[in-house]
């Protein structure tokens, strides 16, 4: 797939004219998706696709486009050309774009992932036994994914994985469930064995008659799962520039200095930990940290380039949206294995679902309680408790009601397959918070 | 695109019992004004097939941008091993299902078709109601977007099926957003739902050069206007709100794959039960649901599914009780209760699941007056700007951009920040009042994510306004 990248890269070079530049991002992958219900398959599949990006550039003019390839070399050669032609059309009608930032030094790149991906037949069958006499639901995917940059002042940027993510739970009956992953690069079929057995352990606690309580506050204890959930909103027009210029920002409060978090509280997008790639669509490497959050105080934006230009800032990399990819949050000093004595009485929460902004300006956030949810009672867990629904702000869940992040971190996989799979992951301490507000 | 692909199709069939390609051939463009400058205008040409197999009661697929004879080979050789491979292991025998093999063709109205306005135009337009947003200096932040999809596909099956669509969707929006310390109000053309099918004329149709103005007006009294109160009152929900009640408290839980469980570790499940249809009490009397592929400017309309049947008008939930899923034929016939053609995917790369399609609350008899005159202490509120709900779609909260109080009859007080919770089933059951055909709003979302692997999907809602009794209402911080 690189050699095909960089043969369209030359042959897009070589069909430029006069001053043009060129900037071209490619994304591309090969997966298989197996999808499963009640320990069954239920739609089984391969996806072969390849986007390529392309910014045609004169002067402070530019147009964009986006195209599929085939993978078929004049095939490809024609869709390029014919793309290029019609951008080069618009250009001479688009007026000069003010906010136009791409990279102008060579910054090369390669990474390759390791592999060591299953034979899906045998992956198959070690799932669908694992769920034998349970109700196992959930997909698999794997396959290589393919990231690259290309322009024609000779900077050549490729990022190529070959990874294989198992997201399931195990059902117990309606919406009492264990919800868990494996993923990685190299399959181990006695690693699936145990995270299957821890799960079906779990479930067994899910047998006890749930409970119901009723809305008010309660101490709780959000995994780092549910922690992503909350800091995955939050990064939505909470860490960029632009959102931040523009005054939409949900976290105004807090870069305006009248809100701040614990202390404890240091929030990084930490490119040089994670596994994302390091470029941009523009040619920029990013930076290897940016503490977003420190000491409780916000710190930094994302920066992407058309946003750096726009407001004379330096660009940190970050891609359009100004989302991290690589969310890493500090470390506390509560240890695991102490956290359902330290809740003592309240909800111990795997996970958290459908969050939405209920008041932006104020951070505040609502949403739901999902999967494995269990009320404790002096540090024991007691019953799974039914769903319930949380509305409160950011500051006050972070700020002056949290007792403390755990010691030990879990990293994340970005699981999200919309358009195409992705590469982004997260790590993140699990969080005890004192007054956690049910409302529903 | 799709030039020699039937007959290089009918060369690469596979001998199994079923084998259709779903090829499709998308082009958007984005064309957005952002503070008085124009973003840089977004070209997406998208071209690609699914070949899908079913044999021995197995199904597999492939998706490929290849779309030579050696591509599409591959591809079928792909999606036959994959229906080996799970055949005898998958969720429900895929040799009970009779899969249509229809032929017809649908195209989207269009009285003034996008390509025939000239690129500097379109620029023209969109700059000009992007200026007309900032009236005020407390005016920080102001965009206008028109976002262009044309979509045509082509279905082919084994048994001389062939189905051509070309669809034409307009996404027209403003956003305006005032400012003042560290408080700041948005206000959105029709709660960004204002998509439809059609040509240039979609733009007139939904008030996209005129309302701009009004919008930030508005954004500008949210900064000053009070908190919206809390407390139970009667709910007055514009279309700008409730199409998005409708999608999530009563498209998400009729979907048959969320019943069947498919979704439950990703959308989540429903808290309608298989035996519910035929008798269960969703709503009141005036609670009239329906599937409708036959208004031609809504976002979902279309003649076939992507498994290809075909599209009819049909009542999901008539006078308040469960009639019919939102489930296509496969998940009509794994479930064993009737659906509508719902199997759609958002492109060539994704299989068909159920998704919704055009999903609608009928109109009743009440006009707006007569909805407000009916309420001594209420609030009306409009245009969607948050939601949640849990994976059975049961307890949820919305909120919305701009609150208006009734008090004995009058619209009174402008609010900010206006939310409410509730359960759907005794929400739907408090329905009161339905707005008549004159206040019926033609909306939809091109945003709805579902699905493993993920797909995000374009569905249309209309509806006219309606009164609820006994909400829960509160404000924000």
């Amino acid at each position: 797939m690189q050699e095909q990248f960089y043969a369209i890269t030359d042959y897009a070079v070589s069909i430029l004219q006069g001053d043009e530049v060129i900037n071209l991002s490619f994304e591309g992958e090969e997966s298989d998706f197996v999808r499963f219900n009640h320990s069954r398959i239920r739609q089984p599949g391969s996806v072969f696709s390849i986007d390529l990006g392309i910014d045609l550039i004169r002067g402070q003019r530019h147009a964009e486009g986006h195209l599929a390839l085939a993978g078929v070399r004049e095939e490809d050669r024609e869709r390029v050309r014919a793309a290029i032609e019609e951008l080069r059309g618009r250009l001479d009608h688009l007026p000069e774009d003010p906010h136009l930032l791409y990279a102008t030094e060579v910054h090369s790149t390669e990474r390759f992932g390791e592999c060591d991906l299953p034979d899906r037949e045998v992956v198959l069958g070690e799932i669908l036994r694992g769920g034998q006499e349970k109700d196992l639901v959930g997909i698999f995917a794997q396959g290589p994914i393919y990231r690259g940059f290309a322009n024609n002042l000779g900077q050549k940027n490729w990022f190529a994985t070959r990874s294989f993510h198992l997201d399931w739970s195990f059902y117990l009956r309606a919406d009492k469930a264990v919800k868990t992953s494996y993923a990685g690069s190299r399959w181990d079929a006695e690693i699936l064995r145990k995270k299957m057995d821890e799960a079906a352990q779990q479930l067994e606690l899910l047998k006890v008659e749930p409970k119901t309580i009723k809305p008010g506050k309660v101490r709780a204890y959000l995994s780092p799962s549910a922690v992503c959930e909350i800091l995955g909103t939050v990064a939505w027009m909470g860490f960029g520039l632009k959102d931040h210029k523009s005054k939409i920002s949900s976290l105004i409060k807090m870069t305006a200095g009248d809100a701040t978090l614990h202390p404890s509280f240091n929030l990084a997008e930490n490119t040089a930990e994670g596994i994302a790639p390091n470029f941009d669509s523009k040619g920029f490497i990013k930076d290897d940290k940016v503490t977003i959050i420190e000491n409780g105080k916000f710190k930094d934006y994302l920066v992407s380039p058309r946003s750096a230009k726009e407001y004379g800032v330096p660009t940190n990399g970050a891609r359009s949206f100004e989302y991290p990819e690589s969310c890493d949050l500090a470390a506390g000093d509560l240890a695991s294995d102490t956290v359902l004595e330290k809740l003592g009485t309240g909800a111990y929460i795997n996970n958290l679902w459908y969050l939405n902004y209920s008041d932006r300006p104020a951070c505040r956030l609502t949403g739901m309680t999902r999967f494995a949810t269990f009320w404790v009672e002096d540090g024991r867990i007691s019953a799974p408790l039914n769903v319930m629904r949380f509305d409160e702000s950011f500051y006050r869940m972070f700020g002056a009601n949290l007792i403390g992040l755990t010691r030990e971190r879990e990293v994340l996989l970005d699981n999200n397959t919309y358009g195409g799979r992705q590469a982004g992951s997260a790590r993140l301490p699990g969080a005890l918070i004192d007054d956690f507000p049910f409302t529903l | 695109m799709f030039e020699g692909l039937e007959e290089r199709f009918r060369r690469v069939l596979p001998k199994a019992d079923f084998c259709s390609l779903r090829a499709v051939d998308e082009r958007n463009e984005i064309v957005q004004v952002r503070q008085n400058v124009l973003q840089p205008i977004q070209l997406f040409q998208d071209c690609g097939a699914m070949i899908t197999v079913m044999d021995r009661g197995g199904y597999g697929y492939a998706a490929t941008s290849d779309l030579s004879m050696e591509g599409l080979q591959r591809a079928t050789e792909r999606a036959l091993s994959w229906a080996h491979l799970a055949a005898g292991q998958c969720v429900f025998d895929y040799t009970k299902v009779a899969m249509p093999h229809p032929r017809g063709k649908y195209e989207s109205p269009a009285k003034t078709a996008w390509e025939s306005i000239p690129m500097t135009a379109k620029i023209d337009i969109v700059k000009r109601e992007c200026e007309r947003l900032k009236t005020d200096d407390l005016i920080a932040d102001f965009t206008a977007v028109l976002w262009y999809a044309r979509s045509e596909s082509f279905y082919l099956t084994n048994e001389g099926g062939s189905v051509h669509q070309v669809i034409r969707r307009i996404y027209p929006n403003l956003s305006v957003t005032a400012s003042e310390g560290t408080t700041s109000r948005t206000r959105t053309l029709g709660a960004g739902a204002l998509c439809r099918q059609g040509g240039f004329e979609v733009l007139q149709d939904v008030g996209f050069m005129e309302e701009g103005p009004q919008l930030a007006r508005e954004a500008l009294e949210l900064l000053s206007a009070p908190n919206c109160p809390e407390g139970k009152m009667d709910l007055l929900l514009d279309p700008s709100q409730l199409y998005l009640q409708i999608h999530e408290s009563i498209g998400h839980p009729l979907e048959l794959d969320r019943i069947l469980g498919d979704e439950r570790n990703y959308a989540g499940t429903s808290f309608v039960q298989p035996e519910y249809f035929g008798s269960f009490r969703y709503g009141s009397d005036l609670l009239n649901i329906t599937y409708d592929p036959t208004i031609p400017e809504e976002f979902a309309s279309f003649g076939f599914d992507d498994d290809g049947l075909e599209a009819e008008k049909l009542y999901l939930i008539e006078k308040g009780v469960l009639k019919r899923a939102m489930g296509g034929l496969i998940s009509q016939t794994r479930a064993g209760i009737p659906g509508v053609a719902n199997a759609r995917a958002d492109g060539w790369r994704r299989p068909p699941i159920d998704r919704m399609a055009n999903l609608n609350l009928e109109p009743g008899e009440s006009s707006l007056d007569e909805m407000i005159r009916s309420v001594e202490k209420g609030i009306y509120m409009r245009s969607n700007t948050s939601w949640s709900i849990d994976d059975s779609r049961n307890k949820f909260q919305f909120g919305c951009e701009w609150g208006r109080l009734i008090e004995n009859g009058k619209l009174t007080q402008v609010v900010h920040s206006p939310n409410y919770r509730g359960i759907s089933e005794t929400f739907w059951n408090n329905l009161v009042m339905v707005g008549n055909r004159s206040e019926f709003g033609v909306l939809g979302t091109p945003n709805c994510g579902k699905g493993e692997p993920n797909q995000v999907m374009r569905v249309g809602h209309a509806t006219p306004p309606a009164l609820f009794r006994d909400v829960d209402v509160f404000g924000g911080d």
